[in-house]
């Protein structure tokens, strides 16, 4: 028989039990479903925490110190207080592929104006942090490197600074004291939001970092960390490579007592546990994609029992016994795949709800779409071709005789 | 004379049931020429239903020659059988095995359907009319078999084994589920068909209506044991008038 007739034969067979095709292929629905659904969540959460990761900066490197022993005490991690500003500088001069380097130095102190008090992170750093961070001003302007070499008491702030110290004025140009010097305000940053570790990214003032060294409080020599930024993705790697040999040089091989971390590390942190719940999620809709494979089987051998009769007479009137395992077939692949279409309509619909109602981010993906509905088919073809097989092996006599 | 349509020589057929070997037919030898009409009867147990699967293609003899057409068809596969089905013989059986929730149309399209050649769909439709015509039901085409009386059933069940134009066609007990009455009018086709030159082998046991055919085959433990032919054939149409008449009548003395 052809394809097409066949095609037809089975498409009738179906539309003769309409319900019982329905309930038959809601396994597969349901699984299809499912599985969209719970990968376009999924993909939205991981998609969230890389534009959170993202809004860090770009290709950073950064070197941290490193842990010191004292006497048999491991101090941990940013214990050591031996990477300079020199160290920075070195870095800048002798490692090709960088674009720009910070010197940071983290401190908090209590900062006044206008009657009022805040304790935000203060942040010391070179002009380059902006473009670094991809963190514009929306304001004034940022220091200078001339600035940071007389170590001139201004600063940029923060939109959470702004909101908590100025009520809505322009704090350009105004007086901040922090700690016990008064700094001038020469910018206002856009604001950034919360990053991925809970953060309030706007709650900060960043002055040069020479300023927060020398004037603000305790007088110190060592850096809290420098920030490189790499010119492209893949110059992270040999660029790490290059940092550590370098300082492990001016170390003349002593103990190394610094690190250097890349945002990729960050952000696989980041995404582990979204993509463990990805797979999870997945792994689970999978099974009920199983169990509705198993549903097509189960119905499929009830209709070759229950339809012994006609395949005695298809076989009498000369079908060959391919003609009659296509036919089956071709019923279990077309119940399959009608479901998963439904299957991915109705996935697309639960993510779209899920989206408008709870305002989870929801990425709906292609691929998930495409392997789900041919791996309803694949499921078609696997559960079916046992029940059509054996409709296919049936003796014409013995299957005409059947009651 | 031309060859014979049917052509068994010392045709053989044992089942192995468990331990014990059955030997449903055991060594018949017979030539069936075109145009002929004939009865195969016998009591249950003969063999005839055997002997019927055999010369059907649905089954192969375990020794002996079966030439059909002149195609010798004693040893070929399963599909080279099903397409000797398809295309030679035309099967009528004692439950019409109709497809169910199927249009008489598309039951009487079904051989069709496993052509070897491709069929366009518009001629399928033709032809699946013209042999329901034949029957004279092409005005319950769109019938389902569940809105078809008995009789109804078996004709349409007749034109779809007419459909392909076969050499050969075979019933197995076709009126065994069909009031008297019924039986006649569809031995009445059965003889027209006849008369219009198709060979028909038929499975039956009972007498009246082995005597609506030309020949009579009698089986008897696997064996021919009787070759006649029959004297005074009836036609249906005068068995159906003095029915008729005689239905007449009682409706009369009962008044």
């Amino acid at each position: 028989m052809r394809l097409t007739s066949t095609a037809v034969v089975a498409a009738r067979a179906l539309k003769r039990n309409t319900m019982r095709s329905i309930l038959t292929a809601l396994g597969i629905i349901i699984g299809v479903g499912a599985v969209i659904a719970m990968v376009s969540i999924g993909n939205g959460a991981k998609s969230q925490v890389e534009a959170q990761v993202a809004s860090l900066g770009q290709n950073i490197i950064t070197v941290f110190p490193g842990s010191t022993t004292t006497g048999g005490v491991r101090g941990g991690f940013g214990s050591s207080s031996t990477l300079t500003a020199d160290d920075a500088d070195a870095i800048a001069q002798e490692v090709p592929g960088i674009v720009a380097v910070s010197r940071s130095v983290r401190s908090r102190e209590q900062v006044l104006a206008n009657g009022q008090n805040w304790r935000p992170s203060i942040a010391g750093e070179d002009p380059e942090i902006l473009d670094i961070r991809v963190w514009p001003l929306i304001s004034g302007e940022m220091f200078t490197a001339r600035d940071v070499a007389s170590a001139n008491k201004v600063c940029v702030i923060g939109q959470t600074i702004v909101d908590q110290l100025f009520d809505g004025e322009d704090p350009v140009g105004k007086t901040l004291r922090v700690g016990r010097i008064p700094v001038k305000i020469l910018g206002v940053l856009s604001k950034k939001g919360f990053n991925y570790f809970g953060s309030d990214q706007d709650d900060t003032v960043i002055l040069p970092y020479s300023t927060v060294m020398r004037r603000l409080g305790r007088p110190r020599t060592n850096i809290s960390s420098i920030t490189i930024q790499a010119a492209s993705p893949e110059l992270i790697a040999p660029i790490k490579l290059e940092i550590e040999s370098l300082l492990s040089q001016r170390r003349n091989g002593r103990e190394p007592d610094f690190m250097v971390r890349d945002q990729l590390e960050l952000a696989e942190t980041a995404t582990a546990t979204s993509k463990t719940m990805t797979v999870l999620l997945g792994a689970i809709a999978g099974v009920s994609l199983l169990v509705g494979g198993i549903g097509i089987m189960n119905i499929m051998l009830v209709s070759v029992t229950e339809r012994t009769r006609e395949i005695g007479i298809r076989l009498a009137v000369g079908a060959h016994g391919n003609d009659v395992l296509l036919q089956f077939l071709f019923e279990a692949v077309l119940l399959s795949v009608l479901g998963g279409g439904l299957g991915v309509a109705l996935g697309i619909g639960a993510s779209e709800i899920v989206a408008n109602t709870l305002n989870w981010p929801v990425l709906i993906s292609m691929p998930a779409i495409v392997i789900a509905l041919s791996v309803s088919a694949m499921i078609g073809i696997f559960f079916g071709f046992y029940p059509a097989r054996k409709a296919a092996m049936l003796d014409p006599i013995d299957a005409l005789r059947y009651e | 004379m031309s060859p014979p349509v049917v052509s068994l020589d010392s045709v053989t057929k044992t089942y192995q049931s468990g331990e014990i070997e059955v030997r449903a037919v055991r060594g018949v030898s017979v030539d069936i020429q075109a145009g002929e009409f004939v009865a195969l009867m016998g009591a249950s147990g003969s063999g005839k239903s055997t002997l019927m699967n055999i010369l059907g293609c649905l089954d192969r003899p375990t020794a002996g020659k079966y030439v059909l057409d002149g195609v010798d068809v004693s040893s070929l596969d399963r599909n080279a059988r099903a397409d000797i089905r398809n295309q030679k013989l035309g099967f009528v059986f004692q439950g019409f095995n109709l497809l169910s929730r199927t249009t008489a149309l598309e039951n009487v399209e079904l051989p069709m359907l496993y052509s070897a050649e491709r069929i366009r769909p518009k001629e399928m439709r033709e032809r699946a009319l013209r042999a329901l015509d034949i029957v004279g039901l092409s005005d319950r085409a769109d019938h389902h078999p569940s809105q078809l009386s008995g009789g109804q059933q078996q004709r349409v069940a007749i034109a779809r084994s007419l459909v392909n134009q076969p050499q050969v066609l075979l019933a197995d007990e076709p009126t065994g589920n069909l009031d008297s009455k019924t039986t006649v009018e569809v031995m009445g086709v059965f003889q027209r068909l006849n008369a219009e030159g198709i060979t028909i082998i038929m499975v039956t046991h009972e007498l009246d209506v082995a005597q609506f055919c030309k020949r009579n085959l009698i089986l008897r433990d696997g064996l021919l044991v009787r070759d006649e032919k029959v004297e005074n054939r009836p036609t249906a149409e005068t068995v159906l008038a003095r029915l008729a008449l005689a239905e007449k009548e009682a409706a009369l003395t009962e008044s």
